[in-house]
């Protein structure tokens, strides 16, 4: 049986409005500033940076906005916005170990050359909510003290050099892109990362604890954590040379990680990396830490069956508008697929209603 | 700073950066008069990391960007390629560019680049310096002996 399935315009517009209005709330209330959500939920627009898959910090503030606060609508809006904008190229691979550092910490080495730098960290915090912000008291600016000028190099390069830990191989020139081509499986480990950098922070996060519980165990030291600013180089032709047209703040972790050896590798620490956009710290070692373990196959590891292990399982369901995409349809209008299931139990139970009569 | 120390690649890059409310206060003149050789157009780059920091490349995500070029009266021809969405700060980039190849160049650089520049050096030495406070200094507890 069809079922047209038409009119209800009227009751949209209205719900549009309603939105709108809601959206809005008490107007007694001062309107919020993009500049406000910037500069305030910074890392709720860093977060939408990074699973919006696009560093633009003020489209980012704008999508909280017109989400109303829900993370994953502004990522929604963010994606959608970002399939019309034209590619123009493809930048340099940056180097992060050139980052103006604001936070870099190891949980392996105690006196890393370049030093421990705590940075706008919540750790050490005690968790207390603080009714002083209910007044919007005036902050002091920030302490400063003076700065040494050098570089702070890769805590996991010392580890490099006496072999102890996997080399990272070279790639090719050639970067898949899982926006421009379908994801296949087994996946190449530059896809991974991106489907990863770009995934939803809790289903990371779930994961990651997995890995640390024993599903798929690899236990995992933070070799690094260092959050900064980075500039982004590009080639351009019409030039005939680089310049360094942006500059980013990103995220990276790189673990390290227990590995026995196995029939094709000897002994030695293996590495998960992870590289996300803003300050996203809980987000970059669940990324390393899902990292590593997808690479349990490559590295011939025994048992390599957790979820958090199974490649397909994790680039499958990582992405949250996919994911949502395909939950939420199911709200939508099934009445004619709901009405054929319907008749089908009712022959069901009519045909067994009949079997038993006929055996009595 | 010295004018003659920014090549034109530094220059693209210090102005692509910028702020654009930085570059109006700092050149709120009316460009002189240009044709467009492309008009402002905002797009992506994709932006490329490497796995664990020093191996094969894969991609981070985009970062939005405006690109435009312009050629002035004298033929001098400038682009850009910006940091952001703002066509405004695409067509004044790429108007600086070309500038800055004409004899305004030593004006535009000392109004424009060396303030820039400093601005740029200044957030950088904020940013080391509230670092810095926050670097961690160990020290030992004295043991006990015997």
């Amino acid at each position: 049986m069809y079922v047209a399935v038409k009119g209800g315009e009227r009751a949209i517009d209205n719900a549009h409005a309603w939105l709108e209005d809601a959206r809005r709330g008490d107007r007694a209330v001062p309107d919020l500033e993009i500049a406000q959500i910037r500069e305030q939920l910074a890392l709720a627009v860093d977060r939408v940076m990074a699973e919006g898959s696009l560093y633009d910090p003020d489209l980012a503030a704008l999508a909280l906005k017109q989400a109303r606060g829900d993370v994953i609508e502004a990522v929604f809006l963010i994606r959608a916005y970002r399939t019309t904008l034209p590619r123009f190229g493809s930048s340099l691979p940056v180097d992060t170990g050139a980052m103006q550092i604001t936070r870099r910490i190891s949980a392996t080495y105690k006196d890393a050359p370049g030093g421990q730098v705590l940075g706008p960290t919540f750790d050490y915090t005690h968790r207390l909510l603080d009714f002083d912000l209910e007044n919007g008291q005036p902050v002091p600016p920030a302490p400063e003290a003076d700065a040494q000028a050098g570089p702070v190099p890769h805590i996991l390069s010392h580890l490099g050099r006496e072999g102890l830990i996997q080399a990272e191989p070279a790639g090719s020139e050639d970067v898949p892109d899982l926006t421009r081509a379908p994801l296949e499986f087994p996946a190449q480990r530059a896809l991974r990362l991106q489907a990863l950098t770009r995934g939803d922070e809790g289903f990371l996060l779930s994961l990651a604890y997995s890995t640390q519980r024993g599903y798929g165990r690899n236990h995992a030291f933070v070799g690094e954590l260092r959050i900064g600013h980075v500039r982004v180089a590009a080639y351009l032709p019409e030039l005939g040379f680089e310049i360094e047209f942006a500059e980013i703040q990103i995220t990276e972790c790189e673990s390290v990680n227990q590995f026995q050896g196995s029939k094709t590798e000897p002994a030695q620490f293996t590495r998960g990396y992870g590289l996300v956009f803003g300050q996203s710290e809980r987000k970059a070692i669940s990324m390393a830490l899902v990292d590593r373990a997808l690479r349990a196959r490559e590295l011939g590891e025994d048992m390599a069956d957790a979820p958090a292990q199974d490649e397909e399982f994790v680039l499958s369901h990582c992405d949250n508008i996919q994911s949502s995409g395909f939950l939420e349809h199911i709200k939508l209008p099934h009445y004619v697929d709901f009405q054929a299931e319907l008749e089908l139990i009712r022959k069901l139970r009519c045909a067994a209603a009949q079997g038993l009569e006929a055996a009595q | 700073m010295t004018a003659e120390t920014l090549s034109r690649r530094d220059w693209l890059g210090l102005i692509a950066r910028a702020p654009l409310p930085l570059l109006e206060a700092l050149w709120p003149d009316d460009p002189p008069p240009f044709d467009w050789l492309r008009r402002p157009e905002t797009g992506a780059m994709m932006v490329q990391g490497r796995a664990g920091a020093v191996g094969a490349g894969f991609n981070l995500g985009e970062v939005s960007v405006t690109r435009a070029s312009v050629r002035l009266q004298c033929g001098a021809i400038g682009h850009a390629l910006v940091q952001g969405r703002s066509p405004r700060k695409a067509e004044r980039a790429a108007v600086l560019d070309a500038l800055l190849q004409t004899a305004a160049a030593q004006d535009v650089h000392a109004r424009v680049l060396v303030p820039l520049q400093e601005a740029e050096c200044a957030a950088r030495e904020t940013r080391a310096r509230r670092a810095a406070a926050t670097k961690v200094d160990f020290f030992t507890m004295v043991r006990g002996e015997g």
